[in-house]
């Protein structure tokens, strides 16, 4: 299988000083510092965003679609991802901000929190089905998936086999235009407004289909940029709110598992507290619940990387702003879809980028190198090196990509011992 | 044939905030050495349900995992009470776990069973006021 490597998460090599925050936050250890530089390892990069946010230089930026990308098509569509609606400080009600996505030159907007509450429904019917290993768990963050798609393989079958919200909102939207208004496809252009670096990644290398139905991602603070001088004064030509309270919960964690009306669900936020419940679902220790919602970044998608506003605040602000919608749009008005709309087509596979070798009998040799280095190592992780631990310095040294004498402790040893061997051939 | 890989770890009595640890740990090299990801779950769920029965029931002891390619050997040894009827323990619901364990929500009684049923082959040898000695094999 040809395995490409598009990472939306990348390094300015200019701005970074070569300092050790990044390479201690990486929840996959993706990160090393080598000449003074970071540097990504493509094959175990999730896209989480969590360097980003760590890197006191601005180092770590996201490669998202500029604006100006909308012109390469005639008929523009905005997939705006709820969380938008929590950025403005001037806004009471979400139809300006919809409103304000049309003045600013999109010819159609189709809000992401409608599609959140058709995988809701789909999601139910699933679970009534029972055709589900319990406990499910959610495919809506996609950081969280590719977390688990490296990290914890035994969990792969728990997970939901459905499109996250901004796939199916392309799909259904592209399809909107071409059957309702007679666009003819190549004419279309679908652009998601990101809260979400990951979400990047899946558009260049999507998980669970062929290709993706998004033709860019635009960063909500770009778009931020655009609509903010505007929707002071803004008065909304339409309605175009077509979601209810469920779907634009699920910006923020707990709304996609609280949608379900199920008791028996988990919601844990913030990539570690993530890998923890993940470790212990893969132990049995959780067996009370029978969906879990899991979000990479702290408090939700409110909280991505690619927003303007805090997190905890952007989401109170929705709260305030959603109290008039129904609490659930698509109850008064079911569209025309069917689950096969919304299943994935392709399973999610495992991939052992964490494997020290395909050969088991060379593995457990090196394995056993890497035990014999760790002990000779000092146990600080103090990240000198560039990697993120003495542990992770040990593997790098049997993979080839680092050598023991790059511990700064270990070398000072060692040319302590030089110059002692040196004096006593002077005497 | 390559040579058995070792891992010893000491567990903590009383401390149901690190139970887990030790089977995070054998997880991981298990992922490294390339495991099958169903082989890696027995592994780790056997590996945790011995952790807690160990810090439940015997103020600790210690972990000796020993891997070889084609076989996980797990050992879980303590200098705990012992147990008087190693049948009736193996009894799915039967628990002796004090009431602070079982506020806790353990004590089900399915951790040996469990052990067991994730296991390829189990033995249990014990001896009341010496301790315990659980020794477990998955093949693969």
């Amino acid at each position: 299988m040809k395995q490409t490597y598009f990472h939306s998460v990348t390094l300015d090599k200019e701005k970074c000083m070569g300092c050790t925050n990044c390479i201690r936050r990486c929840p996959t250890e993706a990160i090393r510092v080598r000449d003074g530089k970071a540097r990504i390892i493509k094959e175990r990069c999730i896209d989480c965003g969590e360097c980003i946010r760590v890197c006191p230089y601005h180092a770590k930026q996201a490669l998202t679609d500029p604006f100006s990308s909308i012109e390469k098509f005639k008929y523009k569509i905005a997939l705006p991802a709820p969380a938008l609606y929590g950025q403005f400080h001037n806004v009471r009600d979400i139809n300006v901000i919809l409103n304000g996505l049309k003045e600013i030159g999109f010819d159609d907007v189709y809000e992401v929190a409608r599609a959140a509450e058709i995988v809701t429904i789909a999601t139910m019917d699933l679970l009534m089905q029972k055709k589900l290993e319990m406990p499910v768990i959610s495919t809506a963050c996609p950081a969280i998936l590719r977390l688990i798609r490296v990290r914890f393989p035994s969990l792969i079958k728990n997970l939901l086999p459905l499109n996250a919200p901004m796939d199916l909102a392309a799909k259904l939207a592209r399809r909107r235009a071409i059957e309702k208004k007679g666009i003819p496809p190549e004419d279309i252009g679908v652009f998601f407004i990101s809260p979400c670096p990951a979400k990047v990644t899946t558009l260049h290398e999507p998980l669970g289909e062929d290709t993706s139905p998004v033709d860019g991602v635009i960063a909500i603070s770009e778009v931020y940029k655009k609509l903010a001088p505007i929707l002071g004064s803004l008065k909304p030509k339409e309605k175009l709110v077509r979601a209810g309270l469920k779907g634009v919960n699920w910006c923020h964690s707990g709304g996609e598992a609280k949608a379900l009306s199920k008791d028996a669900y988990l919601a844990v936020d913030g990539i570690d507290n993530v890998i923890s419940v993940l470790e212990s679902l893969e132990d049995n220790q959780i067996s009370h619940v029978e969906f879990v919602e899991a979000c990479a970044c702290a408090g939700g998608c409110v909280g991505g990387p690619l927003t303007v506003e805090n997190g905890y605040a952007a989401r109170a602000r929705i709260e305030q702003i959603s109290k008039k919608l129904t609490s659930y749009e698509t109850e008064r008005e079911l569209p025309q879809i069917d689950l096969e709309d919304v299943l994935i087509s392709k399973p999610i596979e495992y991939v052992p980028i964490l494997k020290l070798d395909d050969d088991r009998a060379v593995a457990m040799q090196k394995m056993q190198e890497m035990k014999a280095i760790e002990e000779r190592l000092p146990k600080l992780d103090c990240g000198s090196c560039g990697a993120p631990s003495c542990k992770a310095l040990a593997e790098d040294v049997v993979r080839g990509f680092g050598r023991e004498i790059d511990c700064i402790h270990n070398l000072r040893s060692k040319v302590n011992e030089l110059v002692r061997e040196i004096s006593e051939l002077e005497m | 044939m390559a040579e058995t890989i070792k891992l010893q770890f000491n567990i903590d009595g009383n401390n149901f905030v690190d139970a887990g640890a030790a089977s995070g740990k054998v997880k991981k090299t298990l992922t490294q050495l390339g495991f099958d990801p169903a082989v890696i779950r027995r592994a780790a769920i056997a590996m945790y349900e011995g952790e807690i029965n160990m810090v439940i029931h015997a103020d600790g002891g210690v972990a000796d995992v020993y891997i070889d390619s084609d076989k996980i050997r797990i050992v879980l040894s303590d200098k705990g009470p012992g147990i008087a009827d190693v049948e009736l323990a193996m009894k799915e619901g039967y628990s002796t776990a004090s009431q602070e364990a079982r506020d806790l929500g353990f004590g089900a009684g399915m951790g040996l069973p469990n052990m067991k049923n994730y296991t390829d082959e189990m033995t249990v040898n014990s001896k009341v006021g010496v301790g315990t000695t659980v020794e477990m094999i998955i093949n693969c």
